[in-house]
Parts: structure tokens; C-alpha cells; sequence
């Protein structure tokens, strides 16, 4: 009993720990003040005005956003190449290759950041752009993309696909018209953690950008000026929201895929 | 007549294991041929050889005459209904089983009416708006048969069709595979490790050990004259004794342990007629107790009842005899004013040298 309290005493302190500062974001977003202070002085919507004003920050946006998108579609391909190898080929060494693929999961940013930038500016010699932050980005998005896309793959009975070739479908239709639709929400899933994951991205970000910043590296350059914190927490609280909703919708795919395949749920991210 | 399916010298190995040793076959048409033996030994291998998802490592497969090497699954005149049915969870039923006439160039029309006649031929008449992943077994089984016998293949395949239904389902769906496949014709191949199921719904039937043929024949020479002892145990039950075999001019005597001398003929000895230390083998409805008074022209021998086992219809008796260090398995029917013997009774146990089959080894 008393073992069960003091358990429950820690889960509610953890979630408030995790959480509180977040809600503090869309308080200061409506608060009527330069300063990020108690008392609230009263509701505005000007921060949010200022942040569809200024032109640089809507660069940065879109430059995330097109990266995010990049990044979402190439680890999802990369991820699907990966599942369907693992669920339904046979070769030698195949765990460890596929632990090894999943390795960029537990390896630290700031490693894969700094490795990265050494390859491309010392040993190739290129110059930094999105194009560096998209590679980057589908290093560190494809273990999430192959993670999910396992369960969708290694839910599909094998005998699917064989199945439609039987019924005189070519290898790649065979794919096309039964193993594509089955595995569909595990991609639309997916590519939305993948998205998520991009877009809020710093540390490689950071690193790796050329001469126009992604967005959050562009809203670590504006703390510098704290008149424009509330900017901040304002952009802070769209972003926020958006990565729930999408976040909820990733899940919300994936539960459907689990039900149409008829299998038990054996796990994900929320 | 050419066999609409030969296969000859067909091997195939997985790395080192050898899941197929040297398999020959000739398959007729229209024939309802069963592939039997127990799990692992190599039936769905040789079954995804002929439908063209397994590649042999050696040996020929011809259907139709024609040499299926190279050539891929979706051209093959087969067709095949998989162990999991493989119904295409995210189509309808109609969608499902008008899958392979994609490339048909029949009209919409047309099609829609093959593919209604197909559910009413597998009995799924009006059911083509339902969603696949919310019907039941048995009617998943049924949409699988429908949307592979719609493309009237040459050979339908079908792997363990029954084995995911429940008894009686199985039952009902054995007489009504039969009667589809004398409807439409076409050459079925089921593979099976349920020997009754075989016996019941096969033309012929191969016996499979380990990726080897161990007998093909029709369900009743099988039963009646297995051709080894692993055929013999693996359908149905069989006692086994002990025999010595003398060959005197055409005839061939037997001298069976704790039974005595008889004389069989030589398709009684399907295996070979081996001279010396054989075994021979009785079915358990091939012997009979002889109750009291009972008088009979067959052979006789002595024993003692030592287990019983009522089943309603029939009782197994297992008897010893003298002279056999393993009791006697005897089945009889339970017919009117016949009593249950206990274990210990003395009684008489006929037997007929027509009912023994000489096995070699
Ligand atoms: N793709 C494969 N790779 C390796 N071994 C296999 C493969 N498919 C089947 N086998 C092996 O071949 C043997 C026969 O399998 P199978 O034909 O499925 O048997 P059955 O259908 O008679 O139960 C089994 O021992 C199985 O493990
Ligand atoms: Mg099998």
C-alpha cells in the first residue's frame, strides 16, 4: 500500500516536471508583456502578429519544413528496404546487421553532428546546405522509421504477396496492389515521427546548416534578444501543438494498421 | 495418355538440407491427388515447386507437357489456396475473388458475373460487398477457393486447406471439396497429414517420408497393402508380427508367431517378397473375437483379453497371444447381443492369411 503511494507520488512529480514548462510556453505566447515574469499582465495575440511579420524567421521555417519533409521521405524508403529485409528475406548475419542499423538510435547527436560535419567539410570538401541537414536527419530518422515499419511488415503474412503472384501478378504489382495498402498506415506513420523528429531538430542542425538557418536554430539565435522571447514562446507554442497533433495522428495509423491486419498491438511510441 | 503433371528426379535443398530426395510423379487430369505424410516432411515444399515459388535444385517439372523451368509463378497454369488462405484483408470479397481477372479482357460486366458465379459456386452467394478481414475462417477458405478457381487453372493447389477449421466444419468441407472438384474438373493437389482426410477425399495418394515418395496409390491399396511398415503406421492402425517366409514353387507360405501357418498371394506382399525373418501385418478389423458357441472357418488362435477400450460403436481389445511378446489390437463392432468382454477373459481369436500384407524389414 504504502509502496504504491509513494510510486504514485513519483509518477505525478515526473509529469509535472516534464510538462509544467511546457504549459508555461503558451502562457507567456498570450501575455501582454516583453517580460517572462508573474504576474500576467493580459492577453494579446501580438507576439503571434510579430511572428508572421518577420520575413527571416518565415526563411527558417520553410527551410525546416522542406527538410522535414526530405528527411520523412527518404528514412521511410530506407526504412521500408530495412523492414522488408528483416521480416521476410533470410541471409547470414542478418541480426547483426540489423542491430547495427538501428546503432544512430543510441548514438549521441553531437557525435553524429560533428562526424558528419567533419566528413563533409574535411574529407569531401562540400559545401554546407539543406541537403546536409536532410542527409543528416535520415541517419538519425531511419532506426525510428525501421522500428515501426517492422511491426507493419513483420504483421503481413508472407503468403500475401505470393498469394497475388499466384494470381498472375509481376513481383513489383504483387507489391503494389496487396503489400503496399497493407503496410500503408505503418509508412504514413512513419514519415510523420520522421517529420516530427526533423523539424525540431538543433543540435545537427546547428552544426551542419549553411548560410540560411533551420528553425530552431534560427530561435536560438533570437534568445540573444530578449524582447523577442515572447516571439518565441509563441512559435514555441505552434510547434508544440503541431508535433502532438501530428504525433497523435502517427499513432492513430499505425493502431489502425495493427487492427486491419487483425494482430495484437505489440508496442510503438505512445 | 500423358500425365498432366511429371515430375522426375525433383531435389531440393535448402544450404545443407535436403527437403526433397529424388521425387517422381505423374499426376493425371482431373485427378484428385493428395500429398500425406507428417509435418516437416516435405509436402508444402513440393507443393511451392509446382506452383513456382520454390525453385528445384535438380530434376524436371512438366505440366500440361510443357517444361516449367523459368518459368515464374504468375505464368504458371496453377493455382493455389495457402495453408493461411491469404485473403487480401484491405479488398471485398468481389474484389478479392475477381482479383486475377485484372488483366482479363473481358468487360466489367462480365466480370462482375464470374465473380458472382464463383461465390455461389463455393457457396458465398451475395456476400461479394462484405470486407474480407471480418469474415470466418470457413468462409475465408471458401473466397480463397473462389478467387483461384475463377482463372480455371489446369491444377488447383491447396495447402492444409482444412487444418485451421473445427471438426465438424472440416467434415462438411471435405464433401463439399469433392463435389466442387467434379464440377469443374481441374486436377486438384491437397497437401495433408490427416490420413483420414486423404483416404476420404483422394483419387491417389502419395505418402511422403522425409522428402521421399513411400508409396502412391489409390486410398485402398494403401490401406489394405501398404507397401512398408512406415506406410502402414502412418494410415490407419496395424499389428505386427514376426513371420518366417518360405517360397514353394508360385506359392508363398508364411509361418506367423503365435498365429501359424498360412498361404498369401503375391499382391499381398506389395514391398517385395523377402525369404527368411520377415514381418507381417494386420489390420485390427481384420481379426475378430470369437464370443462363446461362435464357430467359424477361419484360423484360430488362443489368447487372453488384456486391456479394453469402449467406444460406443466399436470396442478395442488388445489380446496376448503366445508365442508374441506384443498384444493383439482387434477391433469389433458392438452388434446387438454382443457382450464387452473383461480383461482376463480366455478367448478365441480368428484370423485370414487373406488379411495379411508381408512387409519387408
Ligand atoms: N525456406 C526454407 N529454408 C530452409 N528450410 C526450409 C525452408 N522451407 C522449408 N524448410 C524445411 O524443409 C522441411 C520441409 O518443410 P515443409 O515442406 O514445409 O514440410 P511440410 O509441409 O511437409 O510440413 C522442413 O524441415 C523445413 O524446416
Ligand atoms: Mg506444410
Amino acid at each position: 500500500m504504502k509502496k504504491g503511494r509513494s510510486l504514485g507520488t513519483y509518477a505525478v512529480l515526473y509529469l509535472v516536471f516534464l510538462y509544467a514548462p511546457i504549459v508555461l510556453l503558451p502562457l507567456f505566447a498570450f501575455n501582454d508583456a516583453t517580460i517572462i515574469a508573474f504576474p500576467l499582465k493580459g492577453f494579446t495575440t501580438q507576439w503571434f502578429e510579430a511572428l508572421a511579420t518577420n520575413a527571416a524567421l518565415l526563411q527558417s521555417l520553410r527551410n525546416s519544413l522542406f527538410i522535414a519533409v526530405m528527411t520523412a521521405i527518404f528514412a521511410t524508403l530506407l526504412g521500408m528496404c530495412a523492414a522488408r529485409a528483416g521480416a521476410m528475406a533470410e541471409f547470414p548475419g542478418k541480426k547483426g546487421i540489423i542491430g547495427f542499423v538501428m546503432l544512430p538510435l543510441v548514438l549521441p547527436e553531437i557525435i553524429v553532428a560533428v562526424s558528419l560535419l567533419i566528413v563533409l567539410r574535411q574529407v569531401l570538401g562540400l559545401n554546407l546546405n539543406n541537403w546536409s541537414v536532410i542527409a543528416a536527419h535520415t541517419l538519425i530518422c531511419t532506426p525510428f522509421s525501421i522500428a515501426i515499419l517492422n511491426g507493419a511488415f513483420q504483421n503481413l503474412d508472407p503468403s500475401m504477396e505470393e498469394a497475388a503472384m499466384d494470381l498472375g501478378e509481376s513481383r513489383w504489382s504483387a507489391f503494389r496492389l496487396v503489400t503496399l495498402p497493407l503496410v500503408m498506415p505503418g509508412i504514413i506513420s512513419s514519415m510523420l515521427i520522421a517529420f516530427t523528429i526533423s523539424l525540431d531538430e538543433f543540435i545537427i542542425a546547428f552544426f551542419l546548416t549553411g548560410a540560411n538557418p533551420t528553425m530552431p536554430v534560427y530561435i536560438w539565435g533570437l534568445l540573444r534578444f530578449p524582447a523577442q522571447l515572447p516571439v518565441v514562446m509563441a512559435l514555441g507554442t505552434i510547434l508544440v501543438t503541431l508535433s502532438v497533433v501530428l504525433l497523435v495522428i502517427a499513432e492513430y495509423f499505425r493502431r489502425r494498421g495493427m487492427a486491419r491486419a487483425g494482430v495484437k498491438d505489440t508496442g510503438g511510441f505512445l | 495418355m500423358t500425365p498432366l503433371i511429371e515430375l522426375k528426379g525433383v531435389e531440393k535443398h535448402y544450404g545443407d538440407y535436403h527437403a526433397l530426395r529424388g521425387i517422381d510423379l505423374d499426376i493425371r487430369q482431373g485427378e484428385f491427388f493428395s500429398l500425406l505424410g507428417p509435418s516437416g516432411c516435405g509436402k508444402t515444399t513440393l507443393l511451392r515447386t509446382i506452383a513456382g515459388f520454390e525453385a528445384v535444385s535438380s530434376g524436371t517439372i512438366r505440366i500440361d507437357g510443357r517444361d516449367m523451368k523459368g518459368v515464374a509463378a504468375n505464368h504458371r497454369p496453377t493455382n493455389m489456396v495457402f495453408q493461411s488462405y491469404a485473403v487480401f484483408p484491405h479488398l471485398s470479397v468481389a474484389e478479392n475473388v475477381g482479383f486475377g481477372l485484372r488483366r482479363d479482357p473481358r468487360s466489367k460486366a462480365e466480370k462482375a458475373r464470374a465473380v458472382e458465379q464463383a461465390l455461389e459456386m463455393v457457396g458465398l452467394g451475395g456476400y461479394g460487398q462484405r470486407r474480407a478481414h471480418a469474415l470466418s475462417g470457413g468462409q475465408r477458405q471458401r473466397v480463397a477457393l473462389a478467387r483461384a478457381l475463377i482463372l480455371e487453372p489446369k491444377v488447383l493447389l491447396l495447402d492444409e486447406p482444412l487444418s485451421a477449421l473445427d471438426k465438424k466444419m472440416r467434415e462438411q468441407m471435405q464433401v463439399e471439396l469433392i463435389r466442387l472438384q467434379r464440377q469443374v474438373g481441374i486436377t486438384f493437389i491437397l497437401v495433408t497429414h490427416d490420413q483420414e482426410e486423404a483416404l476420404v477425399m483422394s483419387d491417389r495418394i502419395a505418402v511422403m517420408f522425409e522428402g521421399e515418395i513411400g508409396q502412391m496409390a489409390d486410398p485402398e491399396t494403401l490401406y489394405r497393402r501398404p507397401a512398408s511398415k512406415r506406410v502402414a503406421e502412418f494410415i490407419g492402425k496395424m499389428n505386427f508380427l514376426p513371420a518366417d517366409v518360405r517360397r514353394d514353387g508360385g506359392a508363398i507360405e508364411v509361418d506367423v508367431a503365435g498365429l501359424g501357418r498360412g498361404a498369401i498371394a503375391a499382391e499381398q506382399a506389395p514391398g517385395g517378397v523377402p525369404v527368411g525373418a520377415a514381418t507381417v501385418g494386420l489390420r485390427p478389423e481384420t481379426l475378430a473375437i470369437l464370443f462363446e458357441g461362435e464357430a467359424t472357418d477361419r484360423r484360430v488362435a488362443e489368447g487372453v483379453v488384456d486391456e479394453v477400450v469402449y467406444y460406443g460403436d466399436m470396442t478395442y481389445y488388445d489380446v496376448r497371444v503366445p508365442g508374441v511378446d506384443r498384444p493383439l489390437n482387434i477391433a469389433m463392432k458392438n452388434l446387438i447381443g454382443r457382450p464387452v468382454l473383461d480383461v482376463g477373459t480366455k478367448t478365441r481369436v480368428a484370423w485370414d492369411e487373406r488379411a495379411l500384407v508381408l512387409l519387408p524389414g
